[in-house]
């Protein structure tokens, strides 16, 4: 089983993932058209770009914005949880061990204590999430079960990873429950709303464009104050 | 009944068919004909397939629905915090509820799409500015607008409105003869305080074509005149189209987007005709928004930029007090505390904050900011054609609260607001709550007591 999962269902995974999210990203260029959003890419220049660029980088930034620091909590939550689902896969020792057999290269992985923090910081940004998700009405009322189901997804392949890298009770299945979800979210990320993971950077480069080159750029300049 | 005799698919462009909704006084039998409004599911999922790309079905798809947007509108905070007026839930409700169906949606669903396109959002874009994923509502609620018409679901009002840009070329029934009359009124009867006073019309290759909203020829004709006697001290060579000087556009609060285009293409016929250097608009937010930075689109114009420089009136007034062709008399300066009411749609939507705060640093000592401002402020509560809508006039009046709220933080006893809309809300803020200490006002009226005023232009006294 485990060997089955870590062998053809990581390759296949990734390659839904790496194959769906660049078509998204394809599809999502091809389908911008300057008549229908009202944006005059062709004619954007280097203020187009530079409006993009500030609006990604902005938001990157802990309370880099007025949304982030109007919602402290969500955005110390929101960046603990990123922590731990975006930075530690990607330079997790155990990962990149991983990484160097199938591909006979790797990231430089992350000491193991600061892939242990980053794992406590992803679990604990998660629950923050998700309590806020339970207790704030206006939060609740928006969630359907994809936002539940996705939300405890992470928080499972967070959860069991630790409990695998602590050798706790029941290895075996911790690490296979932590690869069997891992994978899940990767199979899953093209067609749900996880692919935020490269629409997002497209959303708000083309948001950013929108102001930069239609929406005042001509006379604040390209960096909207987000 | 698939359509109704009033309350129907087709787009008012004749007078009759405006006279004949226009009697139907509030809309009572226009509304009672939309319960039975067949829903042409056939053409609005055409009409979805066709425009609903990219951008907004990935906006609606990754709503991460994290609720960050609530507080940002203004709405949501003034009903209580009601959940069904969080944007996120408001778009995904009517236009994402749409697509999900493909179409197949009923005449109550589209009713209560019209609420909550109308009388639940101004198109303020202040949720995207607060979304982490960049997904600007106010967008799509302006598109949704425009899915609505095509099927005749739209608030009587807004279904005149944009039939008045049809007929008389205005939102109002100004004709071109009722419009150059009063340019000459007005310019005969401030003859004896301003000697020399002209509204030029339609004379080619000024400097400047200005261009207004119809309500000041209709209602404050007084304000056309403001316009004159400023750019007549300001020494500006200047002049008025006879057609095409209509600057607002209710078609674009209506979602008519051909109308829109109509407007736009009148107002671009007179800079080709007179060939100004430059265009400046009035005091108004929408109208702005409608020729300067949608219009170029709609005329279809690929650089998305008018024809020649378009600049609203603060832009102009912060340019003359600037280089000094006007001055402003240091004694006469406000001496109460003043606050600045920007529009939505010259603010957020276009970056002239600092032209406002340019202005409001030469004519007043005690300039206090609202505590969210600039691209961050909130909507007056009326914008988007909120004000204008009589059914939805108990909603409005609701969420006028945040921003009387927001002015009396500030302590300030006069809100400047060079905006129609904003102009309205504000006044119908102080009715309806019963305000009694705080004015406010449009600019042009303001500086002009406030001028130092070169002799040459002054009466003779003698005479």
């Amino acid at each position: 089983m485990y060997s089955f999962l870590i062998g053809p269902m990581l390759w296949l995974s990734l390659l839904i993932f790496v194959g769906g999210l660049t078509w998204r990203a394809v599809q999502y260029v091809k389908g911008l058209d300057w008549r229908l959003e009202r944006v005059a890419y062709a004619y954007g220049g280097k203020n187009g770009w530079k409006g993009a660029l500030w609006s990604v980088f902005k938001w990157l930034i802990p309370f880099g914005t007025h949304s982030w620091r109007q919602q402290g909590f969500t955005a110390v939550a929101f960046f603990l949880f990123h922590l731990g689902v975006v930075i530690a896969p990607l330079f997790l020792a155990g990962h990149m061990v991983i990484m160097r057999e199938m591909l006979g290269f790797s990231f430089p992985a992350l000491p193991v204590w600061a892939g242990d923090v980053l794992a406590v910081c992803g679990i604990a940004g998660g629950l923050m999430l998700l309590v806020r998700r339970i207790v704030l009405e206006q939060v609740r009322f928006l969630s359907n079960w994809q936002d539940w189901s996705l939300l405890a997804l992470c928080l499972l392949v967070l959860v069991s990873g630790v409990m695998a890298r602590f050798q706790a009770e029941g290895y075996m299945n911790w690490l296979v429950m932590h690869v069997f979800c891992g994978e899940l979210i990767l199979i899953l990320a093209p067609f749900t709303k996880l692919s935020h993971i490269v629409l997002f950077f497209m959303s708000r480069g083309q948001l950013g464009m929108d102001f930069a080159i239609k929406r005042g750029g001509a006379t604040r300049g390209p960096a909207f104050p987000w | 009944m698939p359509e109704g005799v009033l309350c129907n698919r087709k787009p008012i462009t004749t007078e009759e068919d405006l006279k004949r909704l226009l009697a139907d006084k509030g809309g009572r039998q226009y509304y009672e004909e939309m319960e039975h409004l067949e829903v042409d599911q056939a053409a609005l999922w055409d009409a979805l397939q066709k425009t609903c790309k990219s951008r907004t079905k990935t906006w609606l798809e990754i709503c991460a629905h994290c609720g960050l947007c609530a507080d940002s509108c203004f709405l949501y905070l003034a009903n209580n915090r009601d959940p069904k007026q969080v944007p996120s839930y408001k778009i995904q409700s009517t236009l994402g509820e749409m697509l999900r169906r493909k179409g197949k949606v009923d005449t109550k669903f589209m009713i209560d799409a019209m609420e909550t396109a109308w009388a639940k959002c101004t198109c303020c874009n202040r949720c995207g500015t607060y979304c982490p994923h960049g997904i600007d509502m106010g967008v799509m609620f302006s598109y949704l607008r425009g899915i609505l018409y095509a099927q005749g679901f739209v608030p009587w009002e807004l279904k005149i409105g944009a039939g008045m840009h049809r007929v008389y070329g205005a939102q109002m029934d100004v004709t071109t003869e009722d419009w150059v009359d009063t340019c000459e009124w007005m310019a005969d009867e401030n003859q004896d305080e301003w000697p020399g006073l002209e509204i030029p019309v339609d004379k080619e290759d000024c400097d400047i074509m200005y261009i207004l909203n119809a309500r000041e020829p209709k209602h404050y004709p007084e304000d056309v005149a403001a316009a004159a006697i400023l750019f007549h001290v300001a020494g500006e060579s200047w002049t008025v189209p006879s057609v095409g000087w209509e600057n607002t556009s209710l078609a674009m609060f209506a979602g008519d987007w051909e109308a829109c285009k109509m407007n736009i293409e009148r107002i671009y016929g007179a800079v080709e005709r007179l060939r100004p250097k430059l265009v400046v608009g009035t005091e108004c937010g929408h109208a702005h928004r409608a020729t300067v930075v949608e219009g170029p689109y709609w005329a279809g114009r690929p650089d998305g930029k008018p024809p020649v420089p378009f600049i609203h009136y603060v832009e102009w007034l912060s340019g003359a007090l600037r280089s000094g062709k006007l001055k402003i008399d240091p004694a006469k300066k406000l001496k109460i505390p003043c606050t600045i009411q920007d529009s939505c749609n010259y603010v957020r939507n276009h970056g002239l904050g600092e032209h406002t705060r340019y202005i409001m640093s030469q004519i007043a000592e005690d300039v206090r900011e609202m505590s969210c401002n600039r691209e961050h402020n909130f909507c007056c509560g009326g914008g988007g054609g909120f004000n204008g809508i009589g059914k939805f006039r108990a909603q409005r009046d609701k969420g006028l609260y945040m921003k009387l709220q927001q002015i009396r933080e500030t302590g300030a006893k006069l809100v400047i607001s060079p905006c129609h809309n904003c102009w309205d809300a504000l006044r119908d803020t102080m009715e309806v709550y019963g305000v009694k200490d705080i004015k406010w006002t449009f600019l042009k009226p303001l500086i002009i007591p406030m001028l130092i005023v070169p002799d040459h232009l002054k009466p003779k006294e003698d005479e």
